[in-house]
């Protein structure tokens, strides 16, 4: 069996015929009126709200400018040849960029709500702007995951980040860190940034920065992540640690298509240090510089390996600790590694 | 529940063969059952059956389609994709009871049809939604002809096969001129839900583009390159979606479908195009053959021959071709290029044409970034990015923030492009000034202009009009006074094609320079070209709230839409 829903509710049917909802303010719909009109007439009302032959006759309003009888004369004889077409017509020119007239403002606000259940109507209006604008989404990005292979190690890496929100305000969380195949992890950090579009290109992010290797120490994380012209993928960010260490971070990155699936990606990182921290080997000043070109194969958009070069060098202070320390303060690696996100 | 189709009207002379034939036709060749083996899962007829009279009952419910190597879940309506054609004669009085399996909320929206705006189909606008169960009854007075469709308006179930054509025929017998009358509708199948479409767009890079422009590909000079990276911008950015994703169908077949078109040389062949797609604007053509465009929109128009026409979604081109014997491929080459639907329109059963092969990826160009003014300017320093988004280029209401890339720094009205990639064909092609109102418009002088900006982010698919997304403007309707004539000019602030819709009305185009031109095309739909403006004229005689949208349906998602009030209404004289 067939359930009919009641198409259209006579009372507010006739609540939209027989009541003049012109004369309607905007919060209050027209019942009284409405029971008046059903009380006196008995049968359903027919539901088209217009006239329907086809020339429409509209129905003038008062205060409304009579429309113009279709032009009588030969207008080439009038001289409108010549006539510059954003000058409408005789003298009465249209209002440019005008707002809509008084009479616009009129009715209900919504004009379903006087016709089916409003609540009714309030859900499916809650839905409709949840379905046109206001989804929320997300995703996860191993951005790369790689083995590093130079002279004097065989080492790993991760950087990762994923992110949940609209498109101004998100949550990102981001990981990196590194360690030797079969030695520790040397270095391990967390970042939880809350997000804001700034720009249609960047997003400014603040939140908190916990590192877990080489020591637990928490930072404030301030920083910028976007877009930036000729498609380089930036994210910097300034770290106030719970010391009271500054620093900051810079890489950026460029994806190159070669082919649809070929890409070459050069890649840039950046560290800087405001002041001397021993216990960390840095030196103020620039304290670190890596620069690598890694070619990926997309086997799908969401999953690609790559292979590339890289070249990481400690610069100044920083360069001179590591030798101190009988490190290496440059060097190249061979990477190879894998890219994905879902 | 049982299902009463009224008996057919009465059909004139070979008009007998009208529509649905040439559906039926190939899906008789299919090995395929009607119904699916194992499961509940229906399989998906393809094709449509012909529905007419005063009471039309449509049940929409989950299916399972296949076509080619692709096959996935679909929304289907009484089992057909596209649903049933829904027949009508224009001053008849129609009830569609639709009935709604899913176990979501759903919609028909009747696409182009002049009702009451009660009876629109728009959760959320126009009334409730369905609910999962539930039967809606739609009761409104046919007062119009022509060409239209219908479709859900809830969630992006239209992607999943919710849509179907509708043909009213004219009062004065005008459609009998035809020696037959096929229904086109174009649309796309993808196996991938549309949830995760939108997810991907959201977040990966031209996840389903795969013609961007590379180091080994296109002519683009180096400085060209460099002035588009710099903008972030890539000139190869034409469907948000595509061939990656999509199998491109005509009635709901696939190429590897084999639909055939019959007719008997010397026939007068009527072919109603309808772009019931979610995201691809076609190219039409075959070749060799010319089309007559006689309608646009449900509209009609006067005569224009042409070889080849692009629809945007959701508008429809009625066009009569005269065939010579043999096999002609009906061709919709989506405009990216990255694939096609195809057809055969041919005198021998069974007799497959030829399909052509898809033609170069076009390139956008200057005129497609809003400067089309500027053209042969040297632009290959990169230092022109701050002039790409001049806040003082667009009214102060225009919300110039994160959802806003690019403010068109000269955008002009393009009614005179033929459309992405067939500007530079060696054939005639239609164009939006080559249309004609056959019906002479009432003669009204617009009392105001107002302006609307397209607007976008390509990097966050954000799209909007005015820079304010749906979700930001539900309670600020666009307004007009019942009967208002306002001509309203749309500045596309981005750098796609959007196929804009006013639901219950129709506009005239202003696609020409005479201000008392009684010709405009009547539209329910127009394209606005990247980069530039298109105008329209519109007496607001319809009272009631309406949706106003981007048809792309992943735009539309994302915010591309707005609610246009038309008050008060009248007093019953
Ligand atoms: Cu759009």
């Amino acid at each position: 069996m067939m359930r009919r829903l009641v198409a259209l509710p006579p009372l507010a049917m006739l609540l939209m015929l027989a009541a003049p909802l012109a004369a309607q303010s905007h919060d209050h719909p027209p019942d009284k009126a409405g029971e008046k009109a059903k009380a006196k007439e008995g049968k359903p009302a027919a539901p088209p709200l217009t006239p329907m032959a086809a020339p429409v006759v509209p129905l003038r309003l008062p205060g409304m400018p009579q429309p113009e009888a279709p032009p009588p004369v030969d207008h080439k004889a009038m001289g409108h040849g010549a006539m510059d077409h954003g000058d409408m017509d005789h003298g009465t020119a249209p209002a440019e960029d005008a707002p809509p007239p008084a009479r616009a403002m009129s009715g209900p606000r919504h004009a379903a709500d006087a016709i089916w259940a409003k609540d009714a109507m309030a859900s499916a209006r809650q839905q409709l702007k949840k379905e046109n604008g206001g989804m929320s989404t997300g995703m996860f990005l191993i951005e790369r995951l790689e083995a590093r292979v130079s002279d004097s190690a065989e080492a790993f890496l991760w950087d990762v980040q994923g992110w949940y929100g609209g498109d101004i305000h998100r949550v990102f969380l981001k990981s990196e860190g590194e360690g030797e195949f079969g030695g520790t992890v040397e270095d391990a950090e967390v970042q939880v940034l809350f997000s804001r579009a700034i720009g249609p290109f960047f997003d400014l992010q603040a939140g908190a920065r916990v590192d877990l290797e080489p020591e637990t120490r928490s930072h404030l994380v301030l920083g910028v992540q976007g877009l930036a012209p000729y498609m380089w993928h930036v994210d910097g960010a300034l770290f106030l640690s719970d010391q009271g260490d500054l620093t900051g971070r810079i890489e950026a990155e460029h994806d190159q298509k070669i082919t649809q699936q070929l890409i070459l990606q050069p890649r840039m990182e950046l560290e800087l240090s405001a002041q001397d921290i021993a216990e960390r080997a840095v030196g103020a000043g620039l304290t670190k510089i890596e620069a690598g070109l890694r070619l990926r194969y997309e086997i799908r958009r969401e999953f690609a390996p790559y292979v590339g070069v890289g070249y990481e060098a400690k610069l100044g202070q920083t360069a001179d600790f590591a030798r101190a320390a009988g490190e290496g303060a440059s060097g190249f690696a061979l990477l190879a590694g894998i890219r994905a996100w879902f | 529940m049982s299902r009463i189709i009224k008996p057919s009207m009465p059909t004139v002379s070979r008009r007998g063969l009208i529509a649905s034939t040439a559906a039926l036709a190939a899906a008789a060749a299919l090995p395929t059952p009607a119904w699916a083996k194992g499961g509940s899962m229906r399989h998906v007829k393809k094709g449509f059956g012909t529905y007419t009279g005063e009471d039309i009952n449509l049940a929409i419910a989950g299916a399972h389609y296949a076509t080619g190597g692709r096959s996935g879940h679909a929304i289907a309506v009484d089992g057909m994709i596209p649903g049933p054609l829904i027949k009508l004669r224009e001053g008849q009085d129609v009830r569609l009871n639709v009935t709604n399996n899913l176990d979501e909320d759903s919609s028909i929206h009747w696409h182009g049809l002049l009702l009451p705006f009660q009876f629109d189909g728009v959760p959320g606008v126009s009334f409730p939604g369905i609910k999962p169960g539930e039967t809606f009854t739609y009761e409104f007075p046919i007062r119009q002809a022509g060409t239209y469709w219908w479709h859900s308006h809830s969630g992006l179930q239209e992607q999943m096969g919710h849509y179907g054509p509708l043909v009213i025929e004219a009062k004065d017998g005008s459609d009998d001129r035809f020696d037959r009358d096929y229904i086109v509708l174009l649309s796309e199948f993808t196996p991938i839900h549309p949830h995760a479409i939108m997810r991907k767009l959201k977040v990966g890079e031209h996840y389903f583009n795969n013609s961007m422009m590379t180091a080994t590909e296109g002519d683009m000079s180096g400085g060209e390159r460099r002035m588009w990276s710099g903008m972030r911008m890539n000139p190869r950015d034409i469907a948000d979606v595509s061939a990656p994703a999509y199998t491109y169908l005509i009635n709901g077949h696939g190429p590897a479908d084999d639909l055939e078109y019959l007719f008997t040389p010397g026939e007068k062949v009527r072919l109603r195009i309808i772009n019931g797609s979610a995201m691809t604007f076609f190219n039409m053509r075959i070749p060799r053959v010319p089309m007559t465009v006689i309608q646009a929109d449900g509209q009609d128009v006067e005569d224009v021959e042409v070889d080849e026409l692009q629809i945007g979604v959701a508008e429809t081109y009625d066009v009569v071709v005269t065939p010579p014997d043999g096999s002609h491929a009906l061709v919709a080459e989506a405009m990216d290029r990255s694939g096609m639907g195809i057809a055969s329109l041919t005198s021998h059963k069974g007799h497959k044409a030829v399909a052509p092969s898809l033609r170069e990826v076009p390139t956008l160009t200057m005129a497609d970034m809003g400067m089309a003014g500027m053209e042969g300017m040297d632009h290959g320093s990169g230092g022109m990015d701050h002039s790409m988004r001049d806040k003082n280029l667009v009214p102060s209401d225009v919300e110039v923030g994160p959802g806003v890339d690019m403010i068109a720094p000269m955008p002009v009205d393009r009614m005179d492009f033929p459309g992405l990639g067939l500007d530079t064909v060696d054939h005639r092609v239609l164009r939006y000034t080559d249309l004609r109102s056959k019906a002479m418009n009432p003669h009204r002088m617009p009392e105001r202009t107002i302006q609307i900006h397209l607007t976008g982010n390509m990097e966050r698919y954000m799209w909007s009009f005015d820079g304010k997304n749906f979700t930001s403007v539900t309670d600020d309707p666009i307004r007009f006074g019942f009967d208002e004539r306002v001509r309203v000019k749309l500045v596309n602030d981005t750098m796609m094609a959007h196929p804009i819709h006013l639901h219950g009305h129709f506009f005239e185009l202003v696609n020409g320079d005479n201000p008392h031109d009684m010709h405009q095309p009547r539209k329910h739909t127009v394209i606005v070209q990247p980069g530039s403006s298109a105008t329209f004229d519109l007496t607001a005689d319809e009272p009631g709230d309406w949706a106003f949208h981007c048809h792309l349906l992943y735009h539309m998602h994302a915010g591309m839409m707005q609610v246009v009030t038309v008050r008060p209404f009248p007093q019953e004289a």
